[in-house]
């Protein structure tokens, strides 16, 4: 698994042994960035006196005050919508959206005044907010709990969109996203927050403390955004996956032998396009691996990138693996998540051209 | 169609009605308000700004007015205004109605793409906006002109920006009439609608966490209260007693739909304030004196950590909703001339009169100010040129700012955008 996941690190200070799940990464973020900023706030559904119905914001309340993180209303138009005017004010508000399936409500607030008010404005307002939102699934949560709606965001001009995969990786990111000036929707994927997922999910999770990508050091540091993370080296293949499917894409190839450069995006916007044509022209074979759903996904666009751009350097064509295009189902939640079955098809077809 | 056994109405139960608003008056028809309730002005009590809303719910169903039919001030709202302050809310709103008509003129005659008049409704803006302190920030609607007038705001600005020429701050990119100005505390427009009240609410909210002294109020048609967003700004508003006015402008059409489509047939917009324990006015919004007062009483309660208000200003859309619009197709042309409220500019202007502060040569004389006003900030604007005529942004403006950084994407974009601009297409180049 993600052994050597904190490649790409941009601080050389990982001494310190301090092994962190997702959700004590993403905690310790907030808790420094509202430690080092005044301007930070952190207002969401429960995250307050409780601490988030995952714990990302426990003990927020209680050190930084109620004013700086506070339960908000059942109400995410309001919840994106006072963050936007906060953000005209001069804060920097990091809401939390419980659910990546709520989201909807605010998708006026985040499409049409988040993303544009730069742009509108001339510059004169900007919204720096910093959407967090627990998203994918393989937890058992049904269609309403379950859903990976990241491309209905990466179609939106103006703004940012960012998945972690390992707890370094999200400390350092939020933190960037948090002090980036434009609007951020940052996904956290919640199958991972307590240990990588193979794939195989009759298998017990193994804690997040047995993988190296979760020594988190102490204090601020960042992970640019717009860079993607090295995963593997092979040169059998290129893969382009992000969360969840990050960690199963390398089960997969450690299962089957497989030699593949994998890379990790972390940023869909602004994408790290470089990378991406550097691997496949390298490897001539490119495989997209998403959990959201197939049509129109961000597969989709990626995959239109790499034929637009690589073409000449294929040796067979482009893969997209992805979850089905209906919803998310609940008892037939395994068969819907594009595992290792699905992956494996896919790796052997593209070998084969 | 049903999917009822036995089909609706089946049964020997009464059957059910779907109720379809339908205002009273469509073309042609003899418009009559005689139902309307307009109290004698100075009735109305006028509660302690910290008082409990429960205590002043009435207020919520009653129209505060100030302005008799006698032209005088009357009652307990009466804001005690001294001339010189009269007379520039009368300049402030004169010079309003100048603007709207030789704007509306400049996109009849092809120099704009759009404009929105807010004939009718000056005193909503200009009165409400100059009860307001200069740094308080407004987050506004579409017809709210005459704060930024009000303000100052440099009328070549305003027109620059509805030219979109190369003079516009906003650089082309906003439908004209959307105006931004951060140094006059006026947020930007969105043009979707009642998206600005919980952003309004939640300025107030981080200027309260952040100990400040400044208060927020927001513009929002009486149509789009139906908006979810509304709704969100009264509970996060009454949840966190935000420093904030909520202004609710019925001025009685959203284009074409009556104020019954927003739930006008049922109750007052001012009583939707009850439900969420906000401090409830309804105002005669052609009563500059009265939206003067009122929008005071709520910026001094907001100020005073005393709460929110959510205020309707009772008024008429005496014109179409923009220049794409003809209202006499839907509503009776009566109905402007019969609005028992009258004219908020002539009304003011009446009570100078009456007041012996003013008299109709220095209205004309002031007037004719404002018209030439007007006029000499419309030539100076249209040196930087009118839409469609070449005088726009520098082209690479259109892919800057959507980012803070120009992203990879977009600078391959502009490339080709900028290497489009140099093909000549079927023989020639096509209009810029």
């Amino acid at each position: 698994m993600s052994k050597s996941a904190t490649e790409g690190q941009t601080v050389a200070d990982v001494g310190s042994e301090r092994r962190l799940n997702m959700i004590d990464a993403i905690n310790d973020a907030l808790d420094i960035m509202l430690e080092r900023d005044p301007d930070v706030i952190v207002l969401g559904e429960d995250v307050g006196y409780f601490g988030g119905v995952f714990r990302a914001t426990a003990g927020l309340q209680e050190k930084h005050g109620k004013t700086r993180v506070f339960d908000t209303p059942i109400s995410e138009c309001g919840i994106i919508g006072v963050a936007v005017g906060m953000g005209a004010y001069g804060l920097r508000p990091v809401p939390e959206i419980q659910f990546a399936d709520y989201i909807y409500p605010g998708l006026d607030q985040l499409i049409s005044e988040a993303a544009r008010l730069r742009y509108r404005s001339a510059t004169e307002y900007i919204a720096p907010l910093t959407v967090r939102s627990p998203f994918g699934g393989g937890i058992f949560g049904g269609q309403t709990h379950s859903q990976s709606p990241e491309s209905i965001f990466t179609h939106v001009s103006g703004l940012k969109t960012v998945i972690p995969s390992t707890p370094y990786d999200a400390k350092g990111l939020l933190i960037s996203c948090i002090e980036d000036n434009d609007p951020v929707i940052f996904f956290e994927p919640k199958r991972i927050y307590n240990g990588p997922f193979s794939g195989f999910y009759d298998k017990p999770v193994e804690p997040w403390k047995r993988f190296d990508a979760s020594i988190v050091p102490e204090g601020h540091y960042k992970i640019p955004l717009g860079k993607a993370r090295t995963v593997s080296e092979g040169d059998q293949l290129t893969i382009l996956a992000y969360g969840t499917m990050v960690h199963v894409t390398e089960a997969v190839c450690k299962a089957k032998g497989i030699d593949a450069n994998i890379l990790d995006l972390r940023t869909l916007v602004p994408l790290d396009i470089e990378a991406i044509e550097a691997s496949v022209e390298r490897t001539g074979r490119c495989l997209i691996v998403h959990e959201a759903t197939r049509t129109s996904g961000f597969g989709a666009e990626l995959s239109a990138l790499v034929t637009e751009r690589c073409f000449y350097h294929l040796e067979a064509p482009v893969e997209r693996v992805t979850g089905f295009d209906t919803p998310y189902p609940h008892s037939l939640e395994w068969a819907y998540f594009p595992g290792p079955v699905r992956i494996g098809e896919a790796i052997d077809k593209i070998l084969k051209d | 169609m049903a999917d009822r056994p036995g089909g609706a109405g089946g049964s020997n139960k009464p059957k059910l009605a779907l109720h379809i608003p339908e205002p009273k008056y469509r073309p042609g028809d003899v418009a009559d308000f005689s139902h309307l309730n307009v109290p004698p002005a100075g009735e109305q009590p006028r509660p302690d700004e910290a008082a409990d809303p429960k205590s002043f719910a009435p207020l919520a169903y009653d129209l505060i007015r100030v302005l008799g039919d006698d032209d005088q001030a009357h009652g307990p709202w009466d804001p005690k205004l001294d001339p010189d302050t009269l007379r520039t809310m009368l300049y402030n709103m004169a010079l309003v109605r100048a603007f709207d008509e030789r704007m509306f003129r400049g996109q009849r005659q092809g120099k704009t793409s759009f404009y929105m008049k807010c004939t009718g409704e000056e005193a909503t803006s200009v009165a409400a906006g100059m009860a307001l302190a200069s740094d308080d920030m407004v987050f506004p609607s579409y017809r709210q002109q005459g704060i930024l007038i009000s303000r100052g705001y440099p009328l070549v600005e305003m027109i620059n920006q509805i030219y979109s020429n190369k003079g516009d701050k906003l650089k082309g990119r906003q439908l004209p009439i959307m105006y931004s100005s951060r140094e006059h505390s006026f947020f930007s427009i969105s043009g979707n609608l009642a998206t600005q009240t919980p952003q309004a609410v939640g300025w107030a909210m981080a200027s309260a966490a952040k100990g400040d002294s400044r208060i927020a109020a927001t513009w929002v048609g009486e149509g789009s209260t139906a908006e979810g967003d509304f709704h969100s700004a009264c509970t996060f508003a009454t949840v966190y007693n935000a420093p904030v006015i909520l202004n609710v402008i019925n001025n009685q059409w959203a284009i074409s739909s009556f104020s019954g489509f927003a739930g006008a047939e049922r109750t007052t917009f001012a009583a939707r304030a009850l439900g969420y324990g906000l401090a409830g006015l309804r105002v005669d919004g052609n009563d500059a004196l009265a939206v003067y007062a009122s929008q005071q009483w709520a910026a001094n309660r907001a100020r005073a950590n005393a709460g929110p208000t959510l205020i309707e200003y009772f008024t008429y859309r005496a014109e179409g909703h923009s220049t794409s619009d003809d209202p006499s197709g839907y509503r009776s042309a009566q109905e402007q001339d019969e609005w028992p409220l009258g004219d908020p500019v002539n009304r003011l202007k009446n009570h100078l009169i009456a007041l012996g502060e003013w008299d109709e040569d220095r209205q004309a004389a002031m007037d004719k100010e404002c018209a030439d006003t007007v006029k000499t900030a419309t030539k100076e604007a249209e040196k930087n040129g009118i839409l469609g005529h070449g005088m726009h942004q520098p082209f690479h403006t259109m892919f800057e700012d959507v980012f803070e950084e120009l992203p990879w994407h977009l600078k391959e974009q502009a490339d080709q955008a900028t290497r489009e601009r140099k093909i000549k297409f079927d023989g020639g180049r096509p209009k810029s």
